[in-house]
């Protein structure tokens, strides 16, 4: 697997109000392949996201995607760069049809036909409910339109904050062949995911985050076979949940 | 991914809710069938309702940039009226340009003045609510508080402007000629300007439909109004966004001045804060931040005013309150409540 960087986080503290949630974040994330930010709730890794996309400023440290410095961007720059999101509330337009969601997504002009078959195809529910009200899906097609939205157009790097969270095993499932599917594609994924099984089947590697900071990095075939280095990392072993 | 691992389906919306949803469009037309029952005579109940609806048509022009400048940009602007008040006065200054053409018998010469003087006002109005928007409302984005000291201030400030500039005395605008007078119909009499500001408030109303379904710019105000962070994430520059909307309903605001102030034959310096009552009314009623239902309102704040007026005028003076209170007990967040992301 390649080694180079395609985004690195240096040092990074995020201030929310009062609150000091990530103090020294030092990620990471290889070129291709996914890497998976696993910890407990509260640990840090959606304020780690959305300080990557800009959406809360970074207080300290530095930000370089693809060799150059993201801190301090407005978000629409960091997204023109290359970087797509998909919230953890999927962020889904419930007012617009699914179609507009996906017009939207494509910023820099009309859909591409191809590729949006390709994800009718990887999304099923996408075609189907094309022309009805985002806001009638149920959670797991609402969860496929913001990925679908992620990736209507070509990006080097995909943010996904907890794509599972309380979603039906079916829907799980289907969402891991998609990820893997995109995986195959050379799309570089950062993958925030509570569910470990889901976690370990498709991350290449991995870093742990526990109070702000990351405290464990390195390769995810390496942490899934040692239930010990889970059980220190996040209390929990890969074997307890299968 | 297969399609039998997910078996698409859509949650069905219960039929008591649709039917919940579209109540508010049944309103206009239940409000005018009760007036006809309660005015009883055809001829009369025509002119009212024409008027009515004219009225509520240029209330809904004033209040279309409110709602949306709301929604979008959670600004809430107590100096929105000073754009209706500084376009009712470009307009009169155009409309005193172009005397000749205002007098003259020719329709076509009295309907190009008018759209000069709408075209001058929305010109300077719109340019205006620019310089608004960069010096007095993006510092207190995210602050209602400060929103709503400095927009009141930014109010004062224009109305003092125009006493500057136009002097303190209430300004008689005359319409053109063939806009005075009536047409009628059996034994109605009906104003022909009345017909013109529906004619207008018709056509704004579907234009600004048009745009915010069928466009992209359009997808964008009404995504921005739901998630305005969303939209920055996909790539877009909301605040261009911002200030795109803020200086199209500064510039609708002044369209509402020229046309207020033709309908009142009358402009003064303070008509923009005194018409505000009303069109923060309409804005309520509908649902901050939803165009259909400010145009709604409009038109139920209108034909409700006309109806009270000529069948209880001291009715009349709390028709429009008590309206929003019905509606605000029946839907506490308007007739088309706007859906914010959390």
């Amino acid at each position: 697997m390649t080694v180079n960087p395609l985004l690195s986080l240096q040092g990074v503290h995020t201030h929310i109000g009062p609150y000091h949630i990530l103090q020294g974040v030092d990620l990471t994330v290889p070129e291709g392949g996914v890497t998976v930010l696993l910890g407990r709730n509260g640990a840090g890794k959606t304020t780690t996201l959305r300080t990557i996309m800009g959406l809360w400023q970074a207080s300290k440290g530095e930000i370089h995607f693809h060799d150059h410095m993201i801190t301090g961007l407005a978000t629409p720059e960091i997204s023109r760069r290359g970087i797509a999101f998909v919230p953890e509330d999927m962020g889904i337009f419930t007012d617009l049809t699914v179609e507009e969601n996906m017009i939207l997504a494509a910023v820099n002009g009309p859909m591409d036909a191809k590729r949006l078959a390709w994800i009718k195809d990887l999304f099923p529910p996408i075609g189907t409910f094309w022309a009805s009200p985002a806001g009638t899906l149920s959670g797991g097609q609402k969860q496929m339109l913001s990925v679908a939205r992620a990736i209507i157009e070509p990006r080097r790097l995909i943010l996904i904050d907890e794509p599972t969270k309380g979603l039906a095993p079916a829907i799980v499932k289907a969402m891991i062949d998609a990820l893997a599917e995109l995986k195959a594609t050379d799309t570089t994924i950062l993958l925030v995911e509570q569910n470990f099984a889901m976690a370990s089947s498709i991350g290449d590697t991995v870093a742990v985050m526990d109070d702000g900071r990351i405290i464990h990095s390195g390769s995810m075939q390496e942490l899934a076979g040692d239930s010990a280095l889970q059980e220190k990392l996040m209390g929990l072993s890969l074997e307890a949940h299968q | 991914m297969s399609e039998q691992a997910i078996k698409p389906r859509i949650e069905k919306i219960p039929l008591s809710e649709q039917v919940f949803r579209k109540l508010p469009i049944f309103l206009v037309p239940l409000l005018a069938l009760a007036g006809l029952i309660a005015i009883g005579n055809p001829a009369s109940w025509l002119t009212l309702t024409v008027a009515g609806l004219a009225m509520g048509m240029m209330v809904f022009i004033m209040a279309s940039g409110l709602t949306v400048v709301f929604g979008l940009m959670d600004v809430i602007n107590f100096g929105h009226g000073a754009f209706v008040t500084v376009g009712a006065f470009v307009g009169f200054t155009v409309l005193a340009w172009v005397a000749g053409w205002t007098a003259s018998p020719s329709v076509l010469l009295n309907l190009a003045a008018v759209l000069v003087a709408i075209l001058a006002a929305m010109l300077v109005t719109g340019l205006l609510g620019y310089a608004f928007e960069r010096v007095i409302v993006m510092p207190v984005y995210g602050d209602h508080l400060k929103q709503i000291l400095v927009t009141m201030g930014g109010l004062i400030v224009a109305q003092q402007m125009i006493h500057v500039v136009w002097g303190p005395d209430e300004m008689h605008l005359s319409r053109p000629e063939a806009l005075q007078g009536s047409v009628v119909l059996g034994e109605a009499a009906i104003e022909k300007y009345r017909l013109v500001a529906v004619g207008i408030g018709l056509a704004l109303f579907l234009a600004m439909r048009h745009v915010l379904k069928k466009t992209k710019i359009g997808l964008l105000v009404r995504a921005g109004v739901e998630n305005g962070e969303m939209v920055e994430a996909l790539g877009y520059r909301i605040r261009r966004l911002f200030l795109l909307v803020f200086m199209t309903g500064s510039a609708l605001a002044g369209l509402g001045g020229v046309m207020w102030g033709l309908y009142q034959e009358t402009i003064t310096a303070h008509m923009g804060s005194d018409i505000m009552v009303l069109v923060f009314i309409v804005v309520i009623i509908g649902g901050l931040g939803s165009v259909e239902g400010c145009f709604i309102g409009a038109l139920l704040v209108g034909l409700l005013a006309n109806y009270t007026a000529f069948l209880a005028p001291k009715v009349a003076l709390i028709s429009t309150i008590a309206l929003m209170v019905a509606i605000l007990m029946w839907r506490p967040q308007g007739l088309y409540p706007v859906v914010k992301a959390k």
